[in-house]
């Protein structure tokens, strides 16, 4: 069909850290260049903030070099870390406070700041806009578009009203091209173009497999006596078991409000964990219930991280566009930070882009200087410093590898002459049902630990009704013929929106229901079915969780 | 002939409320804002009767600080013509939001001023039947059905008893409900569009409208939750219950 | 003296259930008495009925052809002349009188008070607002006050009061520029609208099929209720989400709300919080819903079900 086309310089897709540094970085570029630039950018959520979702402590490095007056342009980085516990939790009721001498390096916050990323979003979006850029929140990129040489020409946002039979419904609005001469995408971590720009380009030919976690966030308003402004709290062990990784944290932030989450690696083993049930019970240590006993817990929310970091970071340039952001996963899993490395290499793409439309290159070109810029930055040098902290983790467990961090940062800085690698993919990593132990978590109190679709409500996720799913099968009988009786059917569990259950029909028998309506666009299914079955597309633009102050 | 839409700012339905701990009202700091989805009815009805030849332009007017410009924009996206904002940093009430609707109503001369039934924040359902009173102009609330015949409006309405039609003479002031339409989907294209349409903004002092004597709100609760009742042994004893409640 | 008028809605034969609603709303504002005021073209009838309301002092008629259907532009200034004896007038919070009210307010140069759902004082009200997630405590500026009152909040005045009938006529001028052309009453078939109905059956995941749908469907006609449905179910195919009952579908105040098979989720019950008197019928008696039903009964949906059309 015959569809309507816009065109652009620069189509950014997704107005996370990412793709709102570039955008910054464009327009302050081109404006020193006395260049004119049209550039857009694309965001699933319905406004800019509504699906970001981000512990957070931010390192204000990208921000320092982005804005240098961030502090009088008004940005909302208002919290300082003024202290920094770690604890290791021993049991439901225990826990030993790390001496701040045994603490790898990294993770040391000294000059950060606790942050609403969401609303660190919507300030740049401010300040993107201020300078010109196009920004159109509530439209997804729902498919890339490709010129005849194979090389990326722009995205083809989603089409609007099609009813849940595929038909069109009096509201029918079709997707719209919007073409660029260079698309850069910021989709988050495993952004469902990315996926498939790292297939089409084989961008991972010398990267390891991404491996990634689960964060599942909370915020609540405490009581003011409990409430310690700029207090950060990190916790390893206790609920996981030596051989799950994992952590939680707890922020204080402004308003008598912390932010707390907790997050599990996906490339746990035993199908009968529950990330949200984890989450949920690591709540009831004292080192945490404590802060929130007499609380009232107003947000919840869940997203996918990426932490496989240097090794598994595929290449950047590909012909007519760039990844950037966790897009292509720059996560320092030692720090536990990633959005300073997101809005660096958003910088980057944008001084490539720039350098490439001042030297005259023609649309769609390949833009290998990206690569070059990131691996000649200091985000490369992060991630090559702590490139083995996630691989000891996972070979030698969190305890033994903790302390191998130890070693690897305090002592040799990160110079060890070796790099560990991990290369079997999340998916590949269950064992079956049938061999692990059962994990029985504790019913919820409703006061510190809840249900799911209680939570759920919480996300204020709402996607048109009477629209068509978007969580595919490739195969609709697996879940049922492969995955229950091998696994459990383990999405029932790994999914913290409750999207996916196994029912009974009418006749009694087993059905697979998949309901999308709930879905806060974590991509956790996509990553972690074993059978790689599920894929995640983009739904109505504007659907989705509308995350305030996440 | 012109149609006046008034249009209101307010927390987006998609959002969880919640109540201050303080009383002080509910947390609207990083929460998402919209146009009232009546509002967003309204704009959209006044469209379809421009669309279908029965009007020429389609004015949208807000009232409240700068931020409310957003929703302006939204309106003038899906195809308003122009837009007035009236701008003030106080609360304002029903009646003084009718009566700075007369005072835009009086300078801009409409045949019909369309307004959402209600406002999903404070919930009143007031502004459009004030407007009514102050101009003396028949109104047609709780509309789920617009038809313009000349220089008269045919309004069904849902009413609890069922659809009431009406016949009125324009000008006149209309409230549109749930029901009167699907709002279109805003294009890109006429997003960047609208940033170009005018729109223009008037200070509250400048239009010399007598504030109303206002309601005072004391303080904002969470509503009282639900206690679990009684649990009965068999449906005899559910029967008896439901009788003596005169439920059944 | 202070006295409160209560605006009284009918359908020209018989008084709306929601007037008395209105007068136990007025009762509570302690005043020296409370007028039911009667509007109509023929009006002796719901005016008797309107004597019987407990409580009533007055009942007065105002008679006019003008009055054959209520129009709000038409009632209107006939109230405003009537206000001038009263420090308060109230009209139950349908869609009669929320049409009506603000504009008989604003003749008057005053502010409404909306959905009054508790008296604190002659002054001080509670009304809900964000769709009831929250609740504002208000003070009506000195004067005239005028109001709505939210009628699922006030049980109905009983009925055995006898009070005067005082026939008046008023000095208005009456509008021309609206005409009532019709009214098509609601519901389409004998079963009410889900929104509009005093009582709904609802069915959940637990019912099982499409088929066994049809066993709710069969105890809401036996009721005269409308019938609603879980987001559970409707996923599952069992009805259209017309009947879909919570957050993202319809939110509803019958006086009385049967769910069977419907286990609570949050989002359903955000839906039902205003009904009168929640039933739950579920097999599994940790179900979320029993929580806030007024009464619960652990046990087959479809054996009670049964055992229910039996006893009705």
């Amino acid at each position: 069909m015959e569809r309507e086309s816009m065109e652009f310089d620069v189509v950014i897709v997704g107005a996370g850290p990412a793709g709102l540094s570039a955008a910054c970085k464009l327009m302050q570029l081109a404006e020193k260049n006395e260049q004119e630039l049209m550039v857009c950018v694309i965001e699933k959520g319905s406004e800019v903030g509504a699906h970001i979702l981000s512990g957070a402590v931010l390192e204000p490095t990208a921000m320092n070099e982005l804005f240098p007056n961030w502090k009088e342009l008004g940005a909302p980085l208002n919290t300082e870390v003024k202290g920094d516990d770690v604890y290791y939790l021993t049991g439901e009721d225990k826990g030993i406070r790390t001496p701040n001498f045994f603490i790898p390096k990294p993770m040391h916050n000294d000059g950060n700041y606790i942050v609403s990323m969401g609303n660190v979003c919507r300030w740049m979006a401010e300040q993107a806009e201020g300078m010109g850029v196009e920004i159109f929140p509530g439209f997804t990129a729902s498919e890339i578009l490709y010129n005849d040489d194979g090389s990326v020409k722009g995205i083809l946002t989603g089409d609007m009203g099609i009813a849940e039979d595929g038909s069109e419904k009096d509201s029918y609005m079709p997707g719209m091209e919007l073409l660029a001469k260079q698309t850069i995408f910021a989709e988050g971590c495993r952004g469902h173009l990315g996926k498939q720009l790292m297939e089409s380009f084989d961008l991972n030919k010398d990267a390891d497999p991404q491996h990634y976690g689960l964060g599942i966030k909370e915020v609540w308003t405490i009581d003011p006596e409990k409430h310690q402004e700029g207090l950060v709290v990190h916790t390893a062990g206790w609920p996981l078991d030596n051989h799950t990784e994992g952590g939680g944290f707890l922020y204080h932030m402004e308003n008598n409000q912390v932010s707390l989450g907790f997050i599990v690696a996906l490339n746990y083993t035993n199908p009968h964990l529950s990330p949200f049930d984890e989450m949920q019970r690591w709540k009831s240590n004292p080192k945490i219930s404590q802060f929130l006993e007499g609380g009232e817990r107003v947000s919840y929310g869940a997203r996918a991280v990426n932490k496989g970091g240097m090794q598994s970071v595929p290449k950047l340039s590909f012909p007519g566009g760039l990844l950037v952001g966790c897009d292509a996963g720059f996560l320092n899993g030692a720090k536990i930070k990633g959005n300073h490395t997101a809005m660096k290499t958003g910088m980057l793409a944008a001084e490539t882009v720039i350098e490439s439309l001042k030297a005259g290159d023609v649309a769609g070109k390949e833009l290998s200087l990206m690569d070059e810029k990131y691996k000649s930055s200091w985000v490369f040098d992060e991630l090559h410093k702590t490139r083995n902290f996630g691989p000891a983790l996972h070979k030698f467990g969190t305890f033994l590898g903790g302390t191998f961090s130890w070693f690897d940062q305090n002592i040799f800085a990160g110079k060890l002459p070796f790099t560990w690698r991990n290369t079997t993919p999340d998916h590949a990593t269950l064992k079956p049902a049938a061999k692990c132990p059962v994990i029985n978590y504790p019913k919820p109190d409703g006061k510190i630990t809840f249900d799911k679709l209680s939570s759920v409500f919480l996300s204020s996720t709402n996607h048109e009704e009477d629209q068509p799913c978007h969580l595919k099968l490739t195969d609709p009988s697996i879940p049922l013929s492969q995955n229950l009786p091998l696994y459990n059917e383990p999405a029932q569990l790994y999914c913290p929106a409750g999207v996916y259950e196994v029912v009974k029909d009418e006749e009694g028998n087993d059905k697979f229901q998949i309901n999308g309506q709930n879905c806060v666009h974590c991509k956790t299914c996509d990553i972690k079915d074993p059978a790689q079955n599920i894929t995640w597309v983009t739904p109505e633009g504007g659907g989705g969780p509308n995350y305030g102050n996440m | 002939m012109k149609i006046l839409v008034g249009v209101k700012r307010v927390v987006d339905f998609n959002v969880r409320i919640q109540v201050k701990p303080d009383g002080s009202g509910v947390a609207t700091d990083g929460v998402k804002m919209s146009m009232n989805p009546f509002d967003e009815i309204a704009v959209e009805e006044a469209l379809r009767i421009k669309e279908a030849g029965n009007a020429e332009e389609v004015i949208v007017a807000t009232i409240g600080p700068k931020a409310c410009q957003e929703q302006l924009r939204t309106a003038l996206a899906m195809g308003a013509d122009r837009a007035i904002h009236v701008l003030t940093d106080d609360e304002i009430q029903p009646l003084t939001g009718a009566r700075i609707l007369k005072a835009l109503a009086d300078k801009e001369e409409p045949q019909i001023v369309m307004l959402g039934k209600q406002a999903i924040d404070d919930d009143n359902n007031q502004t459009a039947q004030m407007l009514g009173a102050l101009s003396h102009w028949p109104q047609a609330t709780f509309a789920s059905e617009v038809k313009i015949e000349g220089n008269t409006a045919i309004v069904t309405r849902e009413v609890d008893a069922g659809l009431e039609t009406l016949s009125i003479d324009l000008p006149a002031i209309i409230s549109a409900d749930l029901r009167l339409n699907e709002p279109r989907y805003v294009k890109l294209p006429d997003i960047m569009k609208a940033k170009r349409k005018p729109l223009e903004a008037i200070a509250l002092a400048d239009l010399n409208v007598e504030v109303a004597p206002t309601v005072k709100v004391i303080k904002t609760t969470a509503p009282a939750k639900r206690e679990a009742g009684i649990k009965v042994g068999s449906v005899a004893e559910l029967v008896t219950a439901l009788k003596e409640k005169g439920l059944i | 003296m202070s006295k409160v008028l209560v605006i009284a809605e009918h359908d020209g034969a018989n008084l709306n259930g929601s007037t008395a609603r209105a007068v136990s709303c007025a009762a509570d504002l302690g005043l020296d008495a409370v007028d039911v005021v009667v509007l109509a073209a023929d009006g002796s009838a719901v005016a008797e009925q309107a004597a019987k309301i407990t409580g009533v002092s007055t009942v007065l008629l105002v008679q006019n052809p003008a009055n054959e259907n209520a129009v709000a532009a038409i009632l209107a200034p006939q109230i405003e002349a009537l206000a001038a004896d009263y420090s308060h007038v109230l009209a139950p919070s349908t869609t009669f009188g929320k049409d009506l009210m603000p504009r008989v307010a604003a003749h008057l140069g005053r502010p409404q008070i909306s959905d009054i759902m508790r008296v604190e004082s002659a002054t001080v009200f509670d009304r809900p607002v964000y769709a009831g997630n929250a609740v504002i405590t208000v003070e009506a500026p000195e004067g005239l006050v005028i109001g709505t009152v939210r009628t699922a909040s006030y049980k109905a005045a009983s009925n055995d009061g006898s009070a005067s009938v005082e026939t008046r006529s008023v000095d208005a001028t009456l509008p021309s520029h609206t005409r009532f052309v019709g009214l098509e009453s609601g519901g389409g078939g004998d079963r009410p609208d889900l929104q509009a109905a005093a009582k709904v059956v609802s069915g959940g995941r637990g019912v099982g099929s499409e088929e066994n749908f049809k066993a709710i469907y069969s105890l809401a006609d036996k009721l005269g209720a409308g019938v609603g449905a879980s987001r559970a179910a409707v996923d599952a195919g069992f009805i259209p989400n017309d009947h879909q009952v919570g957050q993202t579908g319809k939110i509803i105040a019958p006086d009385l709300y049967m769910a069977f098979g419907i286990s609570g989720a949050i989002q359903h019950l955000a839906g039902i919080k205003d009904a009168g008197t929640i039933v739950a019928i579920n097999k599994d008696a940790d179900a979320p819903i029993f929580e806030v039903a007024d009464f619960g009964l652990v046990a087959d949906l479809f054996e009670v079900i049964e055992e229910l059309e039996k006893a009705l």
